[in-house]
Order: C-alpha cells, then structure tokens, then sequence
C-alpha cells in the first residue's frame, strides 16, 4: 500500500485531547490540502506523526507505505521516507547547511556507503539555485538568523535533497512574500510525480493557486469535517471557517 | 633506552624536587652566560615562590577549584634527554606544515628549530628561542619578561616559573612588518616526574601584523608531569596579533597557564584557549586595554571528561577610552568533569566610551558533570557598554528533535549539536589544519567520529 494512512487517530498534548477519531489516508502521488482555523490541531497532527515526544498518541494507527509509523523513533520515521517541513523551524548555531544535509543524506546510505562529495555540492547547488537561495548558504548554520521566508525556502530545499516518499508540509506559505511563494511552489511542483505524497497544510488558500491540490480536507476542532475537490478551497475562502462552524453544528 | 641511562636519569632527578632549594641552584647554575640582570630576577622571584603560601580551600581566588592535588614536590626539573624522547618530540611536532618558523621543545630544551625566512630576519623579525633572545636581545626583552602577569590567584605559581623557566619562543615583529603564516612552537613534556616552564614573549611593534600557535603536549600517555607556562603579548599601536594555544598535555599532568595581553593605541589582538588535557588544568588570563582604540577578544574553548577539572580565571581591565573587549569561553563537560569560570571586567575612571563583553556558555552532557560561574564587573568610568553573563544548560531538545526528523541518527545528532556548540570558538581558529586535529582529538574525546571538514563554497 503505497500510501500514508492515518486512522482515528487521538492525540493528547499535556493531557488533553487536540486530535480526536482523526482519519485520512493520502495516496502515494497525490496532493491534499488540509485547511482549518488556527489551533484546530493541524500543527499538532503532523508533529505527532513525525514522532515528537510532546504529543502522545493515545488511538489509531498510522502507516507509512503499510509500514506502522507510531512504533519508530523519530529519526527511523525520517528514513521510512516522511518529511516534516516545519511550520517554526529550530535554528541550530554551529551546524551548517551543507554539513547538516550531509549527514541526513549519509544516514540512509548503508554502513559501507560514502557520499560523493562532488556531486553532493553539485545537487546542492542546483536545489538552491532552483529555490533562489544563495549559494553562500551552505556555510551558514542551520535557521540561524534566517528570516521567515528563508527558513521555510530551507525546509523545502531539504525536502528536496532527501527526496521523501511523503512530506507534511505545514504552512509553507506563511511568512512568504508573493514572489518568494511563488519560487518555493515552483520547487515543490518541480518535485510532484507518481512517487511523492504530500499532505499541505495551510489556511489560506492562496498556497493552493500555485500548488494545485487533488482533494481538499477542512479540519475543525481536532478532526476533520469536511472533504472535497479543489473548488472546497475557494468556498472556503468566499464563506469563511464560519460556515463551516455552523454546517458542524448542525450535524 | 637502555637500562644504565633509565636508572641514571632516575638517581639524577630524584635528588631534587623543584621546591627545594638546590634544584633552584642547579637551574642558575645551568643557565649560560646568564647576564646578571637574569640571575636577579629569578632570585626574586624564587624569593617571592617561598615566602608565598599555597592556595587553600578558603583562598578566594580559588574558589569552587581543588586545591588538593596542588603539592610541587614530586615534580623535578629534567636532566639530558635521551635520543628517543627527542625522536619522539620532533614526531609529535607536525600538527601545522604551513608556518613561517617552528620551534620544538622537549622538557624546555630545544630539539628542532625552523628558522624565519632570511627576508623576515633581514628585515628585523627576531625568532628565537628564550635562552638565546636572553643573551642577544637583553636590552629589547628586559623591557617586557615578566613585566605583566595576571596576578589572579597563582601568584606562587607564577614566581616559581619567574625562577625556573629556563626558554620558550621568543617572537618580535618590527614596526609595519605584516607576517601571514603563522609561527608555530610545540611544547613537549617527556619522562615521569618532568617539571617544564614554557615561555612565550610576543612583541608586535606598532603597525606589524602576526600570529603564533602554541601547541602543549607529553611524549607519553602516562607520567606524571607538572607544566607551568606563561604567555605574554605585547601589542604596540595598530599591531594585529593572533594567539592561539592548545593544551593537550596527558591526562596526568597538572598545569598552570597564566597569559596576558596588553594593546596599546588601536592594537588588534585576538587569542584562542582550547584545553583539552591534564587532569587539572588553571587558565589565567589578564587582557589589559591600555591603549585607546585598542580590541581585544580572548575566546575559549574546554572539553573536559572523565575528572578533569579546567579552573578559569579572567580579567579585562580598560585602561584607555574607547576600547573593546570580549571575552567568550565555552565549555563541554563530560562525565565527574568540572569547570570554574571566574571572571571580572574592570572599567578605570578614565576608560569611557568603553565595550566590554564577558561570556561563560556550559553545555553539560552528562548530569553528574559540574560547572561553576562567577562572572563580575567593577565599572568606575560612566560611559561604558558592559554585559557579562554566565548559562549552562544541556544539549537543546528541540534542537535535536529537528535533526533526529531528518533521519540522522541520534548519536551522529547529538555529536553535530556539540560541534555546533564549539563552533563560535572554532570559527577563530584560523587555521585548517589545526582545525582538523582539533576535530579528531576532541572526536576521540567523545568515542565519536570528528565531523566532516567544513563546506567550500565554490560559487
Ligand atoms: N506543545 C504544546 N503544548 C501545549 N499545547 C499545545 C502544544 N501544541 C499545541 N497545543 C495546543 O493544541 C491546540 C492545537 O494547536 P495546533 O496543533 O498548533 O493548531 P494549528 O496548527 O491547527 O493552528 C491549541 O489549542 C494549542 O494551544
Ligand atoms: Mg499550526
């Protein structure tokens, strides 16, 4: 099954529920949106499916290509092929770029593997220069006086260069000037294809005009309540969470 | 080494502990065609060595550090070194193959010298060792031997090293001259009970551009050894000077370094300490802004493990208006290890529009290590920017779940998170070769693998 399939999943941080009964599975190639309101616990669903320990799950299952993914440690979570791009990326002093993607590149090779280094530098390079990121970048460490847009333009260049089976990108687009959203979907659409799934989170729509989505899913309140095609974006976007609020309330 | 010549080296040592009157003598007596002026020196100083008391647990200079293991007597001065201790010196002499002179010292004694170029000399750079810039450059040395010593808190010791030192490097760089490899002297300690008082005298005349590596380590894994070194630089107006010293003597060594620096009018000076040796290590470090305009950054770097203990004491005293200062020392601990930063930033009346900055950063790695912090500041002047501050904390959570989310392995994590942490330290080093070894010793260090080089950036 190559798919990422999530299923009622229930998430407790610091003992209370934020996710509940919470079911989606993204096939393999596709791209689904996942909207939703601030604090509707969108951040708190992919940090918990990539493993951080301040979110337990407490119910359901999760499976990476049939591989059960709640049982892992983070980092072999990394290497089943799942990245995160972070919605608030951690600025590491001292580790630059270059030597950080380095050893995420190294820890997938076999234990008798090297990475070449010339052609390391020379994918490195070409990621950057398609996400218009200096070159000088790589001697830089890791976030570290980034401005927002940089660190989400480096998030996606790592997701490039690790080339994941799935990645959860959350709220790529905020802190994104329109010229800078526009290089970072260009990247992510330069990497769509038949072996990528991704699941895009975000709250606003204007995301999904440049990185055109397969399914829409409006979250609320821990789980999600409403699924649909691309136009559910731009009903979104005209009526407002509210309407959505009140569908729910209804049901 | 044959039997005769252990046994005969043992005899000759044993007599005379480096407390004891006699070996004070025996040094005098050693010393060629010594000038007078020499001899009255050191017999001051041995004076001052015997009327000092030990530190005691209640010293305040030494608070937070052991003084237990602090008794000189088993400790002698070495006699002749046998040829395989000199083979073995000159061996561990090849961290740094670019240079513009190099010097090897086993137990202060000389055993390979690579002379400044003929240009540089012709031009007035002296590069010599001690003993001999003593008897040819008297009159210029006097000036500046032992005039500035840090005077914080190991005085005794600092006298007893006036008394028995007995060589070291000896660099004067005359005015304007700009020199861009570096000058490198390594210090080795060889034999059981060896005492060695290495001495380091740097004088950049005003305008002159120069840096110098000192490299401190033992022959052998296991003797019990005893160094006590002094490091003093003095930069003239506009002079850039880059010190850089690296403690790696054996773990069963104790040591003492107690280094100034003092710039005069616009000086540049920078210096970096990474101490990695000795099972207990004291770092005195007086920076003295006397000149105004002048900057000065002292940067540090510990990682002690098993139950070393690296006992650090500064002060940056601005004399001078308008200078800079910035102290950063940074410490890894493993294990029962201990640090101690103490350090003190004095601001004279007359030393407005001054900057200074004093860092203590500790990343503790395992929860049994220790590390103490008194930082402090004395501010008579009332136009200044002072900031000191003191953390210690363990490796970052987040941090590490960041990396760990790229798939990279929590140990490869952790070491990554530890490089990062010395690199504001390391980025000073200015020299890639010592990088390397530094990255390899400190990755032994740690039973880890020393992290591939750093990036090029080829645009
Ligand atoms: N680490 C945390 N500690 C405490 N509360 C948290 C933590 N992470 C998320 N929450 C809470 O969970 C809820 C959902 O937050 P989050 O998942 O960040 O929402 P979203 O990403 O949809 O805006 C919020 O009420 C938030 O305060
Ligand atoms: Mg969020």
């Amino acid at each position: 099954m190559s798919s990422l399939d999530i299923r009622n999943l229930e998430i407790h941080v610091e003992g209370k529920p934020i996710v509940k009964d919470f079911t989606l599975n993204v096939p393999k190639g596709e791209v689904h949106a996942l909207m939703g309101p601030n604090g509707s616990g969108k951040s708190t669903l992919a940090k918990a499916l990539a493993g951080h320990e301040d979110y337990q799950i407490v119910a359901g299952e999760a499976s990476l290509n049939g591989q059960n993914i709640l049982k892992m440690e983070v980092d072999e979570i990394a290497r089943a092929g799942l990245f995160m791009a972070f919605q608030y990326p951690s600025e590491i002093p001292g580790v630059s770029i270059a030597n950080f993607i380095r050893a995420a590149l190294t820890a997938r090779l076999a234990d008798n593997e090297e990475l070449d280094a010339a052609r390391y530098y020379r994918r490195l390079y070409e990621k950057m220069d398609l996400l218009k990121i200096d070159r000088k970048f790589t001697a830089r460490s890791v976030n570290e006086g980034f401005s927002g847009g940089e660190k989400k333009r480096c998030e996606i260049l790592q997701m490039a260069m690790l080339q994941p089976h799935f990645a959860i990108m959350d709220e790529t687009d905020s802190g994104l000037d329109i010229d800078a959203l526009k290089i970072v979907s260009h990247g992510v659409n330069t990497m769509r294809g038949p072996d990528l799934g991704i699941l895009l989170i975000t709250h606003y729509q204007r995301l999904l005009d440049y990185i055109v989505p397969d399914k829409v899913h409006v979250m609320w309140d821990g789980r999600i309540v409403r699924s649909g095609g691309k136009e559910l974006a731009l009903e979104l976007e005209e009526k407002g969470y509210d309407w959505v609020k009140e569908e729910v309330a209804v049901v | 080494m044959s039997n005769a010549s252990t046994l005969e080296r043992v005899s000759a040592k044993a007599a005379k502990s480096i407390t004891s009157s006699e070996a004070f003598q025996n040094h005098l007596e050693s010393l060629e065609n010594a000038p007078k002026w020499l001899i009255d020196l050191k017999t001051e100083q041995w004076e001052q060595f015997s009327s000092l008391p030990m530190p005691t647990p209640k010293s305040e200079a030494w608070r937070f550090a052991r003084t237990g293991n602090l008794s000189l007597d088993k400790y002698q001065l070495s006699s002749d070194l046998t040829p395989s201790e000199i083979e073995d010196a000159q061996k561990n002499s090849h961290l740094i193959e670019s240079y513009s002179g190099k010097m090897v010292f086993a137990n202060d004694q000389l055993v390979e010298k690579k002379e400044a170029t003929a240009s540089l000399s012709q031009a007035g750079l002296i590069w010599a060792p001690l003993a001999k810039a003593i008897n040819e450059h008297g009159s210029l040395l006097r000036k500046f031997l032992l005039t500035f010593t840090p005077d914080l808190g190991s005085e005794k010791f600092q006298a007893l090293h006036g008394a028995l030192f007995s060589n070291g490097s000896f660099l004067y760089v005359p005015v304007g001259m700009e020199v861009t490899l570096p000058f490198v002297a390594y210090h080795e300690i060889c034999g059981h009970g060896a005492a060695v008082f290495p001495h380091t005298l740097i004088i950049a005349d005003a305008g002159a551009k120069v840096h110098l590596v000192d490299i401190f380590q033992s022959t052998g894994a296991n003797t019990k050894n005893f160094a006590c070194g002094m490091a003093s630089i003095f930069a003239g107006a506009g002079a850039q000077v880059s010190y850089q010293a690296i403690q790696e003597w054996n773990l069963e060594t104790l040591s003492f370094h107690l280094n100034s620096v003092s710039a005069e009018r616009d000086a540049d000076v920078q210096t970096v300490t990474v101490n990695l040796g000795s099972h207990q290590t004291r770092s005195e470090q007086h920076t003295c802004l006397s000149g105004p305009g002048s900057n000065v950054d002292n940067f540090s770097l510990s990682v002690p493990t098993g139950n070393q203990e690296v006992d650090q004491r500064t002060l940056q005293t601005h004399k001078a208006p308008s200078c800079r200062s910035n102290m950063l020392y940074k410490n890894a601990l493993m294990d029962d290890s201990r640090t101690i930063f103490s350090g003190l930033i004095k601001v004279e009346e007359s030393a407005q529009q001054t900057d200074a900055y004093q860092t203590n950063r500790n990343l503790l790695l395992n929860g049994s290590a220790e590390a103490n912090s008194l930082p402090g500041l004395e501010i008579l002047a009332n136009d200044v920017k002072c900031s000191h501050g003191a953390t210690t904390g363990e490796l970052d959570k987040e941090q590490l779940y960041y990396l760990l989310a790229r798939g990279i392995t929590r140990k490869k994590a952790e070491e990554l998170l530890v490089f990062g942490f010395f690199e504001e330290v390391f980025s000073h080093l200015e020299n890639d070769e010592l990088r390397e070894h530094l990255n390899s010793w400190i990755g032994k260090k740690f039973h880890v693998d020393p992290p591939t080089g750093n990036p090029v950036t080829n645009s």
